[in-house]
């Protein structure tokens, strides 16, 4: 293997057009502008965590890099192979081999398994589209997967309402993992979790990375669970990185303003830390229809009258130890 | 201690309080057996993962525990009367005007159809005897409190034009507007984004200062409570394990149930390989646990622990725990006070 990283993500552009209802003809009246630009590398075995406030476009990233939303511009290597090319090729051997390299587990494990089907339907299921386990290999594998995520034998007869969150979102895991993936997406998997369950799954994930030599994208705006799981960490806002670096660094000495107030408001579980510590930030996130000509964090920022943000629009800059960060006062 | 929370009166006080789902399924004991009291002036933090019977409670409070749910037990004692005891239409005149009501989801609480202003005046008009012109008057004013911009535009607006934080701040303008002496906010900030939820907290807090309110806030979440809560109950399945003061129930808690709720939760402070671990799931409360309903996933369990049901006791001055181990027990106590 070469030294590039296992997933290289070069300026990612996903727009979605908005059209108004006409009767006869669909005019495209704006743009929303998810994800603006984004530029970052994953190392093999690491945990990348992608942190923001909803409709920052952390899940319209993922998406893109599976190609479930193909992306508007930029470019996406895997294991140094171009996605791009292998989609729109649209050979069905080449997008499966891609698919099996990396899977997805979503946010909400009530949504996402089909309540007809019972859990060896639902992690056989991928054996059938991509012929990567013989079938008489196939009940073997299946109990080998639920042993590995943490579920008995008999659970494979049952059907997804029969179980908890936790179980469920196990059963989501096995079926990702069905394909031996190299690459894993995890959009929020404990977001809808009580916190003792919550624990169970984050440790889960991290034995299997352990064990597999697995490669995750970790999506998830809850900062405290990202500081356990990940390695590095790119902080988004409004469809831009505002700042990307090594887990403690980022969590010791955090630079963007945003990134500041964005550790500040996360509830700390002792009452002595959290008082006079939390910086509010006014406002909201602006419309991503129409985002801030500069830079896009301005309207909220409270530094942003001594430095002109109004115009400059920031560039990632490296200030050292890989620390990028974009914000005219942090460099 | 604080020696304010020995002397100040108490607004509620709940006993014994069992509520009940009568089900296909079998009977849900989603309440049973709480006690819990708010003194005036405080916010009283209810903890518990879903299922521990948060939610119920504060809706038994109001009455308004939906079918088939039924209080067949205790009492809850609002400023010195008997609620159970009182007509619905007694209530009525209680709700909304002694006792606020904020909801877990904004998206959901606000009736699509009604603007805010048409939202706001209900609740004033009801409760108070003024005149429409007065009370859309009151309702701008009421958001000017909830710090919405514009609010004599924003007033004319529907909820599906506000954003998730704007919705929170009408629904909190609406539990306000007769300004009740208790507030009930059931997970006011669990669907929204974390800086929008410092805001909302932030002003909640502000408030509550302001009227001179009670409150209690319910969570599962243990950073939410540290900061706002003075006092804490932590529910599991039911039943109450631990109230204290909110420094108590951090710092020197007796219950192992607290001790593992605690431990799970991933700390900015430390960044420890592995997250300590609850074994098992919530109990299902059609038949719960013998005995301490935590006792199936308590590393500490002995064979009392399944036979007998621990009692709610008072082990230290304003200290209350439900475990018959309490005494015995040294817990590692998991966050301690360093900074960030």
């Amino acid at each position: 293997m070469s030294d590039r990283p296992f997933l290289e993500v070069k300026n990612l552009v996903k727009h979605f057009p908005i059209s108004s209802k006409g009767v006869f003809f669909k005019k495209q009246v704006g743009v929303i502008h998810a994800v603006d630009g984004v530029s970052f590398s994953v190392d093999k075995g690491t945990t990348l965590g992608l942190v923001g406030e909803s409709g920052c476009g952390k899940t319209s990233t993922a998406r893109a890099i599976l190609y479930l939303d193909p992306p508007t511009e930029g470019e996406i290597y895997l294991d140094g192979e171009d996605i791009k090319a292998i989609f729109k090729s649209k050979k069905k051997s080449e997008v499966l081999r891609l698919r099996r390299k990396m899977q997805y587990v979503f946010q909400n494990p009530y949504a996402s398994l089909d309540p007809r089907m019972t859990v060896a339907d639902i992690i056989i299921e991928p054996f059938t589209i991509h012929k990567n386990v013989p079938k008489s290999e196939w009940h073997n594998k299946l109990y080998e997967l639920l042993e590995l995520v943490g579920l008995e034998d008999y659970h494979a007869e049952r059907y997804p309402h029969e179980f908890s969150g936790g179980q469920r979102q196990r059963i989501c895991i096995a079926r990702a993992l069905a394909v031996d993936p190299q690459l894993l997406i995890a959009d929020e998997p404990v977001a809808s979790l009580d916190v003792s369950i919550r624990a169970q799954i984050l440790n889960l994930l991290k034995d299997l990375q352990d064990k597999l030599e697995m490669t995750y994208l970790y999506i998830s705006h809850d900062l405290s669970t990202v500081r356990h799981i990940c390695d590095r960490v790119a902080v988004m806002y409004m469809g831009k990185f505002v700042e990307v670096a090594e887990t403690d660094e980022l969590f010791d000495s955090p630079l963007h303003p945003y990134t500041q107030a964005l550790m500040s408001a996360i509830p700390v579980p002792d009452p002595e830390l959290t008082k006079g510590r939390r910086i509010v930030l006014p406002g909201e996130t602006s419309s991503p229809i129409n985002p801030p000509p500069g830079c896009r964090f301005e309207p909220r920022c409270i530094y942003a009258k001594e430095h002109n943000c109004v115009e400059k629009s920031p560039k990632l800059v490296d200030v050292g130890n890989g620390h990028l960060v974009a914000c005219e006062k942090a460099q | 201690m604080d020696w304010k929370l020995m002397v100040s009166k108490k607004i509620l006080k709940i006993e014994n309080l069992k509520t009940y789902f009568d089900t296909f399924a079998g009977l849900v004991k989603a309440v049973d057996g709480i006690s819990i009291e708010v003194r005036e002036g405080e916010t009283l933090g209810l903890v518990g993962e879903s299922g521990s019977g948060k939610s119920v409670t504060a809706l038994s409070i109001l009455g308004i525990v939906p079918r088939p749910g039924k209080i067949l037990g205790g009492k809850i004692i609002y400023k010195g009367e008997n609620l159970l005891d009182k007509t619905e239409k007694d209530l009525q005149k209680i709700r909304g005007k002694e006792i606020g009501y904020v909801f877990q989801d904004p998206s959901t609480s606000l009736n699509p159809v009604f603007s805010i202003a048409d939202q706001l005046t209900e609740v004033i008009m009801r409760h108070q005897n003024i005149s429409k012109k007065e009370a859309l008057e009151k309702a701008i004013e009421l958001l000017k409190l909830v710090e919405i911009p514009d609010p004599e535009i924003k007033i004319w607006t529907y909820p599906h034009q506000l954003s998730g934080g704007m919705k929170q701040r009408v629904a909190v303008a609406r539990a306000l507007s007769c300004q009740p002496s208790l507030l009930l906010a059931d997970e006011p900030t669990t669907n929204l984004d974390v800086t929008i939820q410092a805001q909302i907290l932030n002003l909640m807090k502000n408030l509550k200062d302001k009227f001179g309110m009670s409150m209690i806030l319910i969570t599962h979440d243990m950073g939410i409570v540290a900061g706002v809560a003075d006092r804490i109950s932590v529910l599991y399945a039911g039943r109450v394990c631990e109230t204290a003061d909110t420094k108590t129930i951090f710092h020197h808690h007796l219950h192992p149930y607290t001790n593992a709720l605690l431990k799970a939760v991933p700390s900015l402070a430390l960044r420890k390989e592995k997250l300590a671990v609850i074994p098992g799931t919530i109990p299902n409360l059609i038949e719960p646990p013998s005995g301490c309903r935590f006792h199936p996933r308590c590393e500490y369990a002995q064979a009392i622990c399944s036979e007998e049901i621990p009692p709610l006791e008072e082990v230290e001055p304003e200290h209350y725990v439900a475990c018959h181990r309490a005494k015995e027990l040294t817990l590692e106590v998991p966050f301690r006070s360093e900074k960030l």
